[in-house]
């Protein structure tokens, strides 16, 4: 319990301390101190989840879903903020904001990281939507910092949309207490998920659907999936790089979870019913239209930022049909998916952070010999890309192999459809990807300092995932499979 | 008993279309006598409308002459459809012979019956004035029909029948329930009276600007006993609509026999009520300004809201499965 | 169940559900941005006494406190937000009218009559008062989403938001007599805390296309064939920085 409280609390001090510390010196180094504590403390919550099976205690729980994705969240918000460093600093001194902006953005990094990891431990449904609410607050302001038109519409849009989505999935929570307080005596308990699990055949099947229809509209415009993912690539792409690779890579595997969460509790309740299989087949049509139409878009795009938000929006898509297809096979790989498509796609937006600090512009057309002119940069990108797209043996290629199993085992016919979406991404990539890191450098274009360690990190455990899964992540990702789907894989 | 009750209802009814033709004038004229005293004059006495009527019936008719028949024989029909369709509405007592005879479509479609004769008989003269009165006051009852007849449905919807006697009766017996569909019903059909009946904040009644008259536009070009019957007309209707609102909404008092004691608590009853609503339609026209005409739509479609809600209310929240 | 069979508390509920339902008409179609903030506080008003009722027939404790909670955050300290933003703004004479008033106002109805279709399913006898003022809670949610698509102005838009999160609570009180306690608290915060960024984002728009008419927030788009480049764009904000040259950056083709 120890490591959960400090887990949970080290990202609220940090918070309140980085709002009134000044020199930016100095809150860059004490964003990354607090990032590593609160990643010391869920390796430590880890190691006890993997001894006990579960830690569950004061409204929160812990158990094999949300660990690893517990410390996937403070690994990445540590390897991020140590890019964010150098790169803010760097990005403050351009003028492009100023020390009070700084401040802002560091509070709310730690109060992001706060809301996230609140949302993937606690056990209280509305909880969860306070926190996932928080989330969407604390990174609105981000989204605008750099005060530029198009950031201040983004970000509107992004507040706009998501609060509109996050209120019907209120509408849904509020649903779904209805219907457990039918059930369970005592109202305190009404809205805690692991009771509302174990009772979930007794509650009302209609009052259930119709909540998991809000609730899906609503955590699901926070994943991304069309047709309410019109903030992604706006919110993704203005703001900082930073924060493009934090939103991307966690706020949407949360909304995911949160998602997941509730179809375990809605599957539960409509099993004996006429339409059993309802939430896996919305989740089915929205991941595959999310899929399709992010990958048709991808072509178009002309910002490179925009270009990986529409990658994450069609992986994010992927995920949700996996989780609907539902099985013990659809549902690991999507659960290794969330892991691994984090990992790269943190490490390509901090990649292309630097790649559009090289070439002084986000448009693609503009961004031209990586390779040339920096060579870790250019390489780093190539990889990454590769990695997204599906390439053995990074990890992504298992997951999409297991979800593509799946789904031959299933509906044979939906294959067809992953499949050339896969290749239309892959196509979409590579063909904005190709000019950007071969070729001769422009004249005058100059290698910048980048710390590429978080990159190589993140690329190099993706490359450790997809050529051998460690036993204890795969013992945790079995035992979330058997959680969520009630079949063991392995 | 019976031989009385037989006997006494026919005579009741006559009595209470007498009284609403005898009556009409008196509430115009207490109306008028609050404003005064709102407005910090003493005011006409309560029986000037009244000596009003007698001096335009004593006059001279002076009709232009690119009049046709109609406009002599409009005055007549406008009042006749108005003293009818008022005499249904259940002033005194419920269960009245022309009982059968009040129902709400039948009362709108009197009605409009009159509105229709009053709209041609201002265009009738050929006068700038009267064309414009009858094509505003058109558009105003365009407007405010669909309203009236929604808020009197919603009454319906409750009560199963449309007729204004079995709404009255469903009311008193039953116990008392907060009706969330009466009350917007209230609303919509206050809006839809002021509306019709040509009062401030729609038209205003003692106007003769061109900007802003509406029903005295229609009756300029009349005189002596046409245009006293026609006064007289928009005085029922008024009456009419006070009592609709005072005694369909609020029944408590009304006479349910036709016992003498029951008449006279039935007659002291509505005088009271219509009391407080002439009353308070006089603070409301002191209060409010008139709006400008490209407004009244705006205002009737409230009204039209407000039915609507109304309606909704009682499918929604009242009537449960 | 007839209507007069329910006990008194429980129909003057409903008549409060009803007004409820007419402010949220009377928000998506008032002009003046004063009297919308009005029309919001009485809506917020007329919520919190929802509570009250609520927890004098349940006499549940912690739902007076919810419904002060309301009272004092939706209908005074919000709306006293926004009066203030619109004076710093200087909107407070802005008249927006609808552009079709008649149709949206008939899409209004047309949602709430859907609400009513969609809450139907929950039928059994004894859910029955509580499924209807959450079909009515419902609609409030819906027509503040309309509300959002149909007004052009910001803080129209926001007073949409603000009555969907009205609408929510309606539906936790009258649905489930309140959800627990810790929830409404972070509830009222989130909403709290969502009025102020509003209120922060009012001056960045207005800051960066001096009205606060979003429609003209339209510089993203899927078709712009020049994207504006953020964090390295323009020349003169640009500091060449010169770090230490690694081998050599350009080799003749």
């Amino acid at each position: 319990m120890t490591a959960l409280l400090i887990t949970l609390l080290a990202p609220v001090f940090g918070a309140f301390a980085l709002a009134v510390v000044r020199p930016l010196r100095v809150a860059g180094w004490l964003n990354v101190a607090v990032s590593s504590v609160t990643f010391a403390a869920t390796a430590v919550l880890a190691w006890a989840v993997a001894a006990t099976d579960e830690i569950a205690g004061f409204s929160f729980r812990v158990d094999a879903f949300n660990v690893y994705l517990v410390v996937l969240t403070a690994f990445v918000g540590l390897t991020t903020s140590i890019f964010s460093r150098p790169y803010m600093r760097h990005v403050c001194e351009t003028g492009m904001t100023t020390e009070r902006g700084m401040r802002i953005y560091h509070a709310m990094y730690q109060a992001f990281m706060f809301t996230m990891l609140l949302a993937l431990t606690t056990d209280n449904l509305g909880v969860l939507w306070v926190a996932v609410e928080g989330a969407t607050l604390a990174t609105v302001l981000l989204v605008s910092l750099y005060r530029t038109p198009e950031a201040v519409e983004a970000a509107w849009k992004y507040f706009v949309l998501c609060g509109v989505g996050i209120a019907l999935a209120l509408f849904g929570t509020v649903l779904t207490y209805f219907a457990a307080q039918q059930v369970i005596a005592d109202p305190a308990e009404g809205l805690t998920w692991s009771i509302l699990f174990q009772q979930a055949s007794a509650l009302e099947p209609s009052v259930m659907g119709l909540a998991f229809v809000f609730l899906l509209v609503g955590y699901g415009t926070k994943v991304g999936l069309v047709p309410m993912h019109q903030w992604l690539p706006d919110a993704h792409s203005e703001g900082p790089t930073p924060m493009s690779a934090v939103l991307s890579g966690l706020l949407l595997n949360v909304a995911l979870y949160a998602v997941v969460r509730l179809k375990m509790l809605v599957d539960g309740s409509l099993a004996t019913t006429a339409s059993p299989h309802m939430a896996g087949q919305l989740l089915m049509g929205f991941g595959l239209l999310s899929f399709l139409v992010a990958g048709l878009f991808l072509h178009r795009q002309r910002d490179i930022k925009r270009m990986f938000s529409y990658s994450s929006i069609e992986h994010m898509g992927l995920m949700t049909f996996a989780f609907g297809l539902g099985g013990p096979l659809a549902t690991f790989g999507a659960l290794l998916h969330m892991l691994v498509h984090s990992l790269t796609k943190s490490a390509i937006f901090i990649t292309v952070g630097h790649a559009a600090h090289i070439a002084g512009t986000q448009t693609i057309d503009r961004i031209r010999g990586l390779i040339r002119t920096q060579p870790a940069v250019g390489w780093s990108l190539l990889l990454g890309v590769a990695a997204i797209a599906g390439f053995p043996p990074f990890g992504v290629f298992t997951s999409e192999f297991l979800l593509l199993t799946a789904t031959m085992q299933v509906q044979p016919w939906l294959t067809v459809a992953l499949l050339s979406g896969l290749v239309i991404a892959f196509a979409g990539l590579f063909r904005h990807l190709h000019p950007m890191v071969y070729g001769p450098a422009p004249e005058g274009q100059l290698p910048v300092a980048a710390n590429m360690l978080p990159v190589l990190l993140h690329l190099g455990l993706v490359l450790w995932l997809g050529l051998a899964i460690p036993s204890f992540l795969a013992g945790w990702l079995d035992r979330a499979t058997q959680l969520i789907t009630g079949v063991h894989l392995l | 008993m019976d031989h009385l009750l037989n006997a006494a209802a026919p005579v009741a009814a006559v009595l209470q279309a007498m009284l609403y033709a005898a009556a009409a004038p008196l509430l115009v004229g207490w109306i008028r006598k609050v404003k005064a005293r709102l407005q910090n004059r003493r005011g006409p006495s309560v029986l000037q409308p009244y000596r009003d009527l007698r001096k335009l019936l004593a006059k001279e008719v002076r009709v232009a002459h690119t009049a046709s028949p109609l406009f002599r024989a409009a005055p007549y029909i406008v009042f006749a459809a108005t003293w009818l369709a008022a005499a249904t509405v259940p002033l005194l007592a419920v269960n009245l012979p022309t009982a059968a005879l009040a129902d709400i479509i039948v009362l709108v479609g009197l009605l409009a019956l009159a509105r229709f004769f009053l709209a041609l008989a201002g265009m009738d003269v050929g006068t700038a004035f009267g064309g414009m009165g009858a094509s505003r006051e058109m558009l105003v009852s365009a407007l405010a029909e669909p309203a009236m007849l929604m808020a009197v449905f919603t009454l319906a919807m409750t009560a199963h029948s449309t007729n204004l006697a079995g709404v009255i009766d469903f009311q008193l017996s039953n116990e008392f329930a907060l009706r969330p569909s009466f009350m917007f019903a209230l609303g919509g059909l206050v809006l839809v009276a002021l509306a019709e009946t040509g009062r401030i904040p729609v038209d205003n009644p003692a106007t003769h600007l061109e900007l802003t008259m509406i029903h005295e536009a229609m009756l300029l070009e009349y005189s002596g006993r046409h245009l006293a019957l026609m006064e007289w007309a928009a005085q029922i209707k008024l009456l009419l609509y006070g009592t609709l609102i005072a005694n369909v909404f609020f029944p408590w008092g009304i006479a349910q026999s036709f016992a003498a004691g029951a008449l006279g608590m039935g007659i002291a009853a509505v005088a009271a009520k219509l009391l407080l609503l002439g009353a308070a339609l006089a603070i409301g026209e002191t209060v409010l300004a008139k709006m400008r005409l490209f407004r009244a739509p705006a205002f009737l479609n409230l009204a039209l809201l407000l039915a609507l809600l109304g309606l909704l209310s009682h499918v929604i929240l009242e009537v449960g499965a | 169940m007839s209507l007069v069979s329910l006990p008194l508390l429980q129909q003057f509920l409903l008549v409060l559900a009803a007004l409820v339902l007419f402010t949220s008409f009377v928000l998506l179609s008032q002009a003046r941005l004063v009297s919308a903030i009005h029309a919001f506080a009485w809506q917020g008003g007329l919520v919190a006494a929802v509570t009250g009722v609520v927890a004098v027939a349940g006499s549940s404790g912690h739902l007076y406190f919810s419904a002060l909670l309301t009272l004092v955050l939706k209908a005074a300290l919000i709306p006293w937000m926004l009066h203030r933003l619109i004076r710093r703004l200087e909107l407070e004479r802005h008249v927006e009218s609808l552009r079709w008033p008649a149709i949206v106002n008939m899409v209004a109805v047309i949602l709430v009559i859907f609400s009513y279709w969609l809450v139907l399913p929950m039928v059994q006898q004894e859910l029955a008062f509580t499924r209807n003022i959450v079909a009515i809670s419902l609609a409030v949610v819906l027509i503040g989403l309309w509300m959002m698509v149909v007004r052009q102005q910001a803080v129209a838009q926001v007073l949409g938001f603000m009555s969907m999160e009205n609408g929510l609570f309606l539906a936790a009180v009258s649905a489930t007599a309140g959800m627990p306690l810790v929830v409404e608290l972070g509830v009222a915060f989130d909403v709290l805390v969502a009025m102020v960024l509003f209120g922060v984002f009012f001056f960045q728009i207005r800051q960066s296309i001096d009205s606060l008419d979003v429609d003209r927030l339209n510089r993203l788009t899927e078709t712009v064939d020049e994207e504006a480049d953020l964090e390295f764009s323009a020349a003169p904000r640009r500091p060449h920085t010169v770090t230490a040259r690694p081998a050599a950056v350009e080799e003749a083709e």
